[in-house]
């Protein structure tokens, strides 16, 4: 899923429209983004570096559950009430992304229905895209037992 | 002329132990080689008393030895795996298709490997290494349950360091001192970026993987006839004449392993053939 993909099917206009809810952020190897249960207020696109998205596991700690990449969105818990993270994020080594604020990405949307949908089918697709690869490693396909 | 159904005896010389269950075995011709082997081919491995599998060269010596990497399954792949140095075991082959890796001369080469399946893919990158300039972006993309079940362990590290091939392994359950990707192979190779005009893609891994993964190059635009698949089938004579490895029109022994997704694709969605 490219950085491209995100912007695929706006205008130049919309495009700014997007682009003003957003800011760039740059993170140091093993800061937090964002801690499970916290308020879900952002989405990231990643454009240098990896995150690993984690979980607090009794006596195991947190256990990553997936890395994200270049060209990777990060978080939608903020599209969907009860907009709280379902993950923590960390910086794996330096990240750079650029940072999109829920709030004003939902009165965008609001304003503009045809922004919204086309920013939701993104959003749908890469949602798609990670709950088939999920189900790619339930089948634990690597291992003949 | 070699007689096709008769075991020539290979002595074990070396054994590497790749993980728990999998070891590359080292074989040396007791008396007589057997034809040079092409990346992606397979010699039936004979282990006395036991039985014969197939199992895919994953190095190819220029004296004549061979490698093979074999993973313990059941009686014959175990007996196999137990076999220690000085042992002789029988070898049949080359038999099967090769990867070509000369095809993919000037081009981008992405090989995507899940689990055991990076055994045969290892001489297609040796080769690729040797003639490094004669590729632009060279790729591996491979995956493994848990950072101890990759094969080659030390080898994808020592090329990526090179700078010579762009290295991503990502493991389904990261274990403490992973900090690499977690997640499924189809993740790091949707990232790639491909200019699917000059892409070349080597498929290796258990079925539903392959079908995944070229679904993501398809979906990039990769023709599927530039998408290569190594198919498993179980085989008896290696030879085209028990009927054994069939898989519809194909006879993997001898049309296969490594099929183009044009011919693959529709075979590996149909459940049982
Ligand atoms: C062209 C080709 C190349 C191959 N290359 C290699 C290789 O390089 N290294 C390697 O380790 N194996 C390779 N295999 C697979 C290998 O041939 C099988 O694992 C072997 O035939 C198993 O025989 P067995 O007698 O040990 O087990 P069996 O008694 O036949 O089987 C034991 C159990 O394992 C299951 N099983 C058998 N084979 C597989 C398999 N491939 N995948 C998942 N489950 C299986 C069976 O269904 C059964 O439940 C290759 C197969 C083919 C067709
Ligand atoms: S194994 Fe006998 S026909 Fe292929």
């Amino acid at each position: 899923m490219s950085s491209a993909g995100l912007y695929d099917g706006l205008s130049a206009h919309e495009r700014e429209a997007l682009l003003r809810t957003s800011h760039e952020e740059f993170y140091d190897d093993g800061e937090r983004l964002f801690d499970e249960g916290g308020y879900a207020g952002f989405c990231w696109l990643i454009r240098h570096g990896r995150v690993a998205l984690d979980s607090t596991v009794p006596g195991r700690g947190q256990v990553v559950v997936q890395t994200l990449g270049p060209g990777d969105l990060l978080g939608w818990s903020w599209l969907i009430p009860p907009y709280r993270w379902h993950f923590g994020a960390r910086a794996v080594g330096t990240v750079e992304a650029t940072v999109f604020d829920g709030e004003q990405l939902k009165a965008l949307a609001d304003q503009d229905p045809r922004l919204g949908y086309v920013l939701t089918r993104h959003l749908l697709g890469v949602v798609l895209d990670r709950l088939q690869s999920t189900r790619a490693r339930l089948l634990d396909l690597y291992s003949h037992d | 002329m070699t007689e096709p159904m008769l075991p020539v005896g290979y002595r074990v010389i070396g054994r590497t132990i790749e993980t728990h269950d999998a070891v590359t075995l080292g074989l040396e011709p007791v008396d007589r080689s057997l034809d040079r082997f092409r990346p992606g081919q397979f010699a039936m491995l004979y282990a006395y008393g036991v039985g014969e599998i197939p199992i895919s060269i994953s190095g190819i010596g220029d004296d004549g030895t061979l490698l093979h990497t074999v993973r313990s399954v059941g009686a014959v792949s175990r007996a196999l795996h137990e076999a220690q140095p000085g042992a002789v075991i029988g070898v049949r082959g080359p038999f099967g298709t090769t990867w070509a890796p000369e095809d993919a001369v000037g081009n981008d080469l992405v090989v995507v490997a899940g689990g055991v399946g990076l055994a045969p893919l290892r001489p297609v990158l040796l080769a690729a290494l040797a003639e490094r300039s004669a590729y632009h972006r060279v790729v591996l993309i491979a995956g493994a349950r848990t950072p101890d079940d990759f094969l080659f362990r030390a080898e994808p590290d020592v090329w990526a360091a090179s700078g010579d091939l762009d290295v991503v392994l990502t493991v389904d359950r990261p274990a403490a001192g992973w900090d690499g990707p977690v997640g499924f192979v189809t993740e790091p190779l949707a990232r790639l970026q491909l200019d699917p005009e000059r892409t070349v893609a080597f498929l290796c891994g258990p079925e539903p993987m392959m079908r995944f993964s070229a679904r993501v190059l398809l979906r990039d635009q990769v023709p599927a006839e530039r998408i290569r698949v190594s198919l498993e089938r179980s085989m008896k004579c290696g030879i085209a004449l028990c009927g054994h490895c069939q898989l519809g029109p194909l006879l993997v022994c001898r049309d296969g392993p490594v099929v183009s997704h044009t011919v693959a694709g529709p075979l590996l969605a149909v459940p049982e053939l």
